[in-house]
């Protein structure tokens, strides 16, 4: 599975503040539930999620059982620079996943 | 005088006749309402919505389904079908269709996983799998905005008569048929819901009590499993037939796919 949809603007004006929206593919499993022959299935839910800009942290984000499988962020950043977009999150089973978007600043 | 009455009238008969035959179908298409209609704002948003839509996770996985080859064959879908975008348009709206190799009435999945054995010489992909899952939202996505337009003739007539029994037969320790909710108290309150017609045209479905994306056959047997019925396994022609009646029943309807319901 793709691990995440990331939508931001194809271009945006310096200065300006855009929106970016991800969907991250994770079944956020809370540890509360019960399999089909009763044994407890493990927790695993992501623990931090980071976006930086250009090497810069921009928004992060600490998540928890309450929220529910694939999880969809959605805040808004400045632009300033052409660059990079990158997200980062960490689960309970010690994944560790990275995806980038491109950015066009005018 | 008296003679051309009852010609008149004879006549008159046999329009009615043929013009209902023409329409004959279980809900007036004026009445037809999908699901997402008996939805709260909230879920109605996610399925407008492509972007927050969970269910797209699923057709981008499908897209690179279509164009990875697979199996023995070493062939993709795209191989032989190219673009899905007008290539796949309208397909999802005639199944369950009849399938005269396998003499049997075959549904969407069915007829993917079909073709990825025989054709592609891989692996079949099991019911509820997510490749399956995924492929299946991505061919059906193809025909978002089309309307349902199944054939219940010819092989197919014979799953479909199955298929409009199994619907209004009582089942279960509730002792309920399909049609006792479905089709005599839609738009009433069940507890916290709202019945729905129960059409199938936004399938496969997000549905946020699973938390992940499922097929109408897995929204059957849990329809089943809610009147205590006993539930054909996944896959089987019972499931199938009533596939059929379904998509019949919905005819007129838009496909949704990838919907998103509670």
């Amino acid at each position: 599975m793709p691990d995440a949809r990331i939508t931001i603007p194809a271009k945006v004006q310096r200065g300006a503040p855009f929106e970016v929206r991800i969907v991250i593919r994770h079944p956020m499993e809370t540890g509360y539930r019960t399999d089909e022959s009763g044994k407890p299935i493990a927790r695993n839910v992501i623990r931090t999620f980071v976006c930086r800009y250009n090497g810069e942290p921009v928004f992060s984000a600490r998540l928890s059982p309450g929220i529910a499988a694939n999880p969809y962020l959605r805040f808004f950043v400045t632009a300033r620079e052409s660059g990079e977009l990158v997200f980062e999150w960490q689960d309970d089973a010690g994944a560790s996943v990275s995806e980038r978007a491109a950015l066009t600043v005018t | 005088m008296r003679g051309a009455t009852l010609g008149a009238a004879a006549c008159a008969v046999a329009l009615c006749a043929a013009a209902a035959a023409a329409q004959e179908r279980a809900l007036p298409l004026s009445e037809l309402r999908s699901g997402i209609d008996f939805a709260g704002p909230s879920v109605r948003a996610l399925q407008a919505d492509d972007v927050a839509n969970p269910g797209m996770l699923w057709v981008e996985r499908g897209e690179k389904l279509w164009n990875e080859p697979s199996g023995t064959a070493a062939a993709s879908c795209a191989s032989c079908h190219g673009e899905a975008r007008s290539g796949m348009r309208g397909a999802a709206t005639r199944y369950p269709a009849y399938d005269a190799g396998a003499e049997a009435v075959v549904d969407l999945e069915a007829r993917i996983v079909d073709c990825r054995v025989r054709r592609q010489r891989a692996a079949a992909w099991p019911r509820e799998s997510d490749e399956l899952l995924a492929i299946t939202a991505y061919v059906a996505h193809q025909s978002r905005g089309l309307p349902l337009a199944v054939s219940i003739d010819g092989g197919a007539r014979a799953a479909f008569e199955r298929g409009r029994a199994f619907y209004y037969q009582r089942h279960g320790q509730m002792n309920l048929a399909c049609a006792h909710c479905h089709e005599q108290n839609w738009g009433k309150r069940l507890l916290a819901e709202t019945i729905s017609q129960g059409h199938g045209n936004a399938y496969p479905v997000y549905r946020l009590e699973w938390q992940n994306l499922g097929s109408l056959q897995r929204r059957l047997r849990a329809c089943l499993f809610a009147v205590r019925a006993e539930m054909p396994p996944p896959g089987a022609p019972e499931l199938t037939d009533l596939e059929l009646f379904l998509a019949w029943r919905a005819q007129g309807l838009p496909i949704e796919t990838p919907g998103v319901r509670r």
